[in-house]
Order: C-alpha cells, then sequence, then structure tokens
C-alpha cells in the first residue's frame, strides 16, 4: 500500500496516534442503549417480583409447618365429672395410662387454679370450682416423631373412666393441615405463573433488545466473523445485562425481606407484630429462601444469555436462507 | 476525466489457462414458485480483473452480487468459488471463503458505536487478532484512502464519501482476492466518484480482482473495462 492515489491520499494524520491512546476499543455490541436500559429494567423488576413470591411462599410453608406441628405436639384428655368419680383420683389414673404408652413424653394435669383460669373470662374471678360440674383435663405430650396409638389408648382409658374422652386434636389438625397444603399449593402455582411469566418477560425482552441489533450481526457476518465467535460475543453482552437486573431485582427482594424481618423483631409483643406474626410466622425466609433467590437470579441471568444465542443463531441460519430480493 | 486505459487489468473470461476468482455456469434463481429473477447466468471473474456490472434499477444487480457473495443459493446452475463448489461449502466453512471476498455495501453498513479505525479493524478482530498486530496496517489503510485525519470519529460525523472509503478500507483491510462493491458512487458527487474510481483502479493494479455494480453510465465511460449488463434476468458481457 505504497502508491497512494493523489487526491485521495493527501491526507495525513498527525494526532491520530495520541487519540487512539485515550479511547478504549469499543465493545463489538454496543454497551448501552434505550432498549437495553429498558431490558435491565424489566429483568429486575420481575426477578423482584419472583424473588418476593419466593420468599412469601417460604414464609407460608414454614408457618403452615409450624401450625402443624405446634397442634400436633399434644393431646388432651377430658374427663367429665359424674355422681361417685373422684376426679384427683381419675386425673391421676388417666395421667398414669398416658404415661404408660410409648410416644408419650409426658402428662400434665390442669390444675383448680389454672382450670379456674380458664373459666375467667366466663364466669369471672373467685370461682369456686367445685360448686360447678366442671370437666377437668390431663394435657399429654407427644414425641412428633413416634405418637402413640391413640386408637390403643383411647380403648384402655374408656372401661376404666367412662366418662374420660380423649380429644388428640385429630380432626383439628387434618383441618389446618389441609388448609395449610392448600395454601402452599396455591403459593406454589402463583411461583410457578411468576417464574413462567418471568422466563417469557425476559425471553421476548431479550429478543426485543436484540431486534435492535440486527445490523451488527449481519455485518460481523459479512466481515468473515464465525458463527460461534457472533453468538459468544452477544450472549457475554446479555448475560452481563441479566446478571445487572437479576441481582438488581434480587438485592431489593431480600432487603425487604431484611426489612419486614427488621420491623417484626423491632416491633415484637405489639398487637400489630403479634398479628403479622400469627399469620407469617417471624418473617424470616430463611437460607433456603435466600438460596431460592439466588438461584432465581442466575437462572434469569443464564435464561437472557442463552435467549440472545439462540436469537443470534437463528438469525444467523436466516441470512444463509435468505430469499432473493431483487435490486 | 477519463482514466486510461492501461490503468486496468482487463482479461477476457474465454482466455484459456486463466485462473478465475468466480464462475457461474447457468445459474438461475428465482423467488419460491414465482419467476426466474437471473435466468442462466454464466461468468467467470478473471484473477485481477477489473469489471463493471451493470443494467436499470431494479433488474438484479445486487442479486448478482449476493450471489457472488455467498449470501444466497441459487435454485439452479452451479457456482465455483475459489476453486470450490459452492453447493459444497458447509455453513462452517462459509466464513473463510468470505474473508477472501471484500464487500462494499450500498449503504456502507458501517457500525455507529465503533470509529472509524475500528470499523476498518473489525473483519481483523473477528478473526481474533491482537490489536498491536494490525494497528499499524490499518492505519496506513486509512492514510492511503484519506481517512488519516477521521480515523477516530464515529461514522454519524463522517461524510458520505468518507463512509464510502471507510467501507472501502474495512472489505480491503484483509487483502481480499475479489472485491464487490455494490453503487460506490451512488451516493457521492461526480468529483468524488472519480476519486473512487482511481482508488479501485488503484485497488486492481495491486492485484485484487474488482466488480463495480453501478447504473452510473458517466462512471463507466471513464474506465475501459468489462462490462457486464444484467437485463431481464439475462446478463450480457461485453469485453
Amino acid at each position: 500500500m505504497t502508491e497512494l492515489p493523489e487526491e485521495i491520499g493527501s491526507a495525513r494524520d498527525a494526532s491520530g496516534g495520541q487519540q487512539r491512546a485515550q479511547r478504549k476499543t469499543a465493545p463489538i455490541v454496543p454497551e448501552r442503549n434505550v432498549v437495553g436500559n429498558a431490558l435491565v429494567f424489566v429483568i429486575a423488576i420481575m426477578t423482584f417480583l419472583s424473588c418476593l413470591t419466593l420468599g412469601a411462599v417460604t414464609l407460608v410453608r414454614d408457618t403452615a409447618s409450624v401450625w402443624e406441628n405446634q397442634i400436633a405436639r399434644e393431646a388432651t384428655i377430658q374427663i367429665k365429672p359424674v355422681d361417685g368419680l373422684d376426679m384427683e383420683a381419675a386425673l391421676e389414673s388417666a395421667a398414669r395410662i398416658a404415661t404408660g404408652f410409648a410416644g408419650v413424653t409426658g402428662a400434665r394435669i390442669v390444675d383448680r387454679q389454672a382450670t379456674a383460669r380458664l373459666l375467667e373470662p366466663w364466669l369471672g374471678t373467685g370461682l369456686n370450682i367445685d360448686e360447678l360440674p366442671v370437666p377437668r383435663l390431663v394435657i399429654v405430650t407427644i414425641d412428633q416423631a413416634s405418637p402413640p396409638d391413640f386408637a390403643a389408648m383411647r380403648a384402655m382409658i374408656a372401661p376404666e373412666l367412662p366418662s374420660a374422652s380423649l380429644d388428640d386434636h385429630r380432626t383439628w389438625v387434618d383441618r389446618l393441615v389441609a388448609m395449610a397444603h392448600t395454601t402452599v399449593t396455591i403459593g406454589v402455582t402463583v411461583l410457578v405463573l411468576m417464574l413462567s411469566a418471568t422466563v417469557l418477560s425476559v425471553v421476548f425482552a431479550t429478543r426485543g433488545a436484540m431486534a435492535g441489533n440486527g445490523h451488527i450481526i449481519e455485518v460481523l457476518h459479512f466481515v468473515g466473523a464465525e458463527a460461534g465467535f457472533i453468538a459468544r460475543e452477544f450472549r457475554q453482552h446479555f448475560l452481563l445485562t441479566g446478571m445487572k437486573g437479576a441481582a438488581a431485582g434480587g438485592v431489593a427482594a431480600i432487603i425487604v425481606f431484611i426489612a419486614f424481618s427488621f420491623w417484626s423483631s423491632m416491633n415484637m409483643a405489639t398487637p400489630e407484630a403479634d398479628q403479622a406474626t400469627a399469620l407469617f410466622g417471624n418473617f424470616a425466609i430463611g437460607a433456603a429462601g435466600y438460596l431460592g433467590c439466588a438461584l432465581i437470579v442466575i437462572v434469569i441471568a443464564a435464561l437472557t444469555a442463552a435467549t440472545s444465542h439462540m436469537t443470534v443463531v437463528s438469525y444467523l441460519a436466516e441470512i444463509d436462507m435468505r430469499h432473493p430480493d431483487g435490486g | 476525466m477519463v482514466v486510461s486505459q492501461e490503468t486496468v487489468a482487463n482479461r477476457s473470461p474465454e482466455r484459456p489457462n486463466e485462473h478465475s476468482v468466480i464462475r457461474f455456469e447457468n445459474v438461475g434463481l428465482r423467488y419460491g414458485m414465482g419467476p426466474e429473477i437471473l435466468r442462466d447466468i454464466s461468468l467467470q471473474i478473471p484473477d485481477r480483473s477489473f469489471q463493471f456490472l451493470s443494467g436499470p434499477s431494479g433488474a438484479g444487480k445486487t442479486t448478482l452480487l449476493r450471489l457472488l457473495f455467498l449470501s444466497l443459493k441459487p435454485t439452479r446452475g452451479l457456482i465455483t468459488v475459489f476453486g470450490k463448489d459452492r453447493s459444497r461449502i458447509s455453513r462452517q466453512d462459509l466464513p473463510l471463503i468470505r474473508r477472501r471476498i471484500g464487500v462494499v455495501f450500498q449503504d456502507f453498513r458501517l457500525l455507529d458505536h465503533m470509529t472509524t479505525y475500528e470499523n476498518v479493524a473489525l473483519p481483523l478482530r473477528v478473526r481474533g487478532r491482537e490489536e498491536a498486530s494490525y494497528r499499524n496496517d490499518v492505519t496506513e489503510l486509512l492514510k492511503w484512502v484519506g481517512l488519516g485525519e477521521r480515523m477516530h470519529v464515529l461514522p454519524p460525523v463522517l461524510s458520505g464519501g468518507e463512509k464510502q472509503r471507510a467501507a472501502i478500507a474495512r472489505a480491503l483491510i484483509e487483502q481480499p482476492e475479489i472485491l464487490l462493491a455494490d453503487e460506490p458512487t451512488g451516493n457521492v458527487d461526480p468529483p468524488l466518484a472519480r476519486r473512487l474510481l482511481r482508488l479501485f483502479i488503484e485497488l486492481n493494479r495491486l492485484g485484487t480482482a474488482v466488480v463495480i455494480a453501478t447504473h452510473d453510465l458517466g462512471l463507466m465511460e471513464q474506465v475501459d473495462a468489462r462490462r457486464m449488463i444484467i437485463s431481464g434476468g439475462r446478463l450480457d458481457i461485453y469485453d
């Protein structure tokens, strides 16, 4: 390239080298544009909502599990007063029978004072419990891992104490368990829908962002870039974009959970907090929740990269298969 | 200004023992089941040759250029590129073949987020070469096409002629064996068109086969070179 056409080759660059040193080589895929920013926002919002949903489902699942376990930890023997029954002896006898069963860790007789306290809201203070035919209770604590045979316990109590009844809270527990399972199922369904919506939004938003890069793919293709090179450039760019958006959304969701958890601990023993705690536990999503959020962030970033990769590959195949357009 | 006849290497395709860069034999092309846009095209682009491809608008010049550039497949006939049957070239091998063919698009196709220098260096960059290995070559080529002072500006601030020269430099940076230019003077005034023509002639002197698609009769009259006229889907060659 030594022979320069006179008119064209007359121009010379004196300052080029200096300018060159000051500027970093532009990336093959432009770093930021309006569509790219919109993609980051869409990814951030969808990741935030997905993580919130995951956290909420984790909370509901943990709370449901707590309800189930707390109730199943105890059973109650109720002895109704009947003529000729020595209540104290009957209570002792019921406690003895109960503790004789494997799977029972203890039996506690609710004493007169405690029983009176239980009735206080209805009957007022200063109640002489002996004047009323008040049923008495024995609370049986059970080993959750290997619960006792309630049917056998009931069969053994019935002949000895005909006025006693054993309530293993089965009906209540069954209803609570059914409710808890329904709540978790609804939560998981919402999570699946949310994740599906996220996947579709991210795929379409990425394809939208890719549409604006068609000319870059085409130019790279025509200057002899291999398909693998083009796909790699776009994959890396969109992996970074996905990471930025997903990390922002995931971190925002985690901040929300930490803030709620903090609020909950700061307001402990206030009526509002008690109400919220009764419904949602202590607002801590636990390690599983945080891991789930991290997983969502990684999956969404990978999904963005994979979508851009597939878009490039299909675009290149389309260029090679393109029909003539005249000219 | 008429460029003298000696400046171009005008070779006859029929000359025996001559090496062809690209060769078409009875090539036809159609849309789906529609009529043929190109019919029975037979041509040879000899090594180091210079030719114009002309014809009325819509006659199929760009389509023929795209066949030459392997961005379209013919519906019939045989295309041989650098001695290889086009139908046997796999998609994986296409980039390697394309690197031996320089193309100047009618709309330049420069990337707006890259400087002139980066646009011209792009074919080398996509091959994974380190910048230090090609910096001097790119700078020298840019000076050669008269863009030494416009090396570090972005395409949107370049004039039409400067963009055209940047596109030409990008097509040349890998020292292709053939250069295909689609209406390279379509967006420039007559004096600049003459300058660009001189640039193509200079390239041809240095050993590159050149095909210029144009409907500018004035431009063709300036050079005594082979003319391929496409009309009604058929090609007539005037040596």
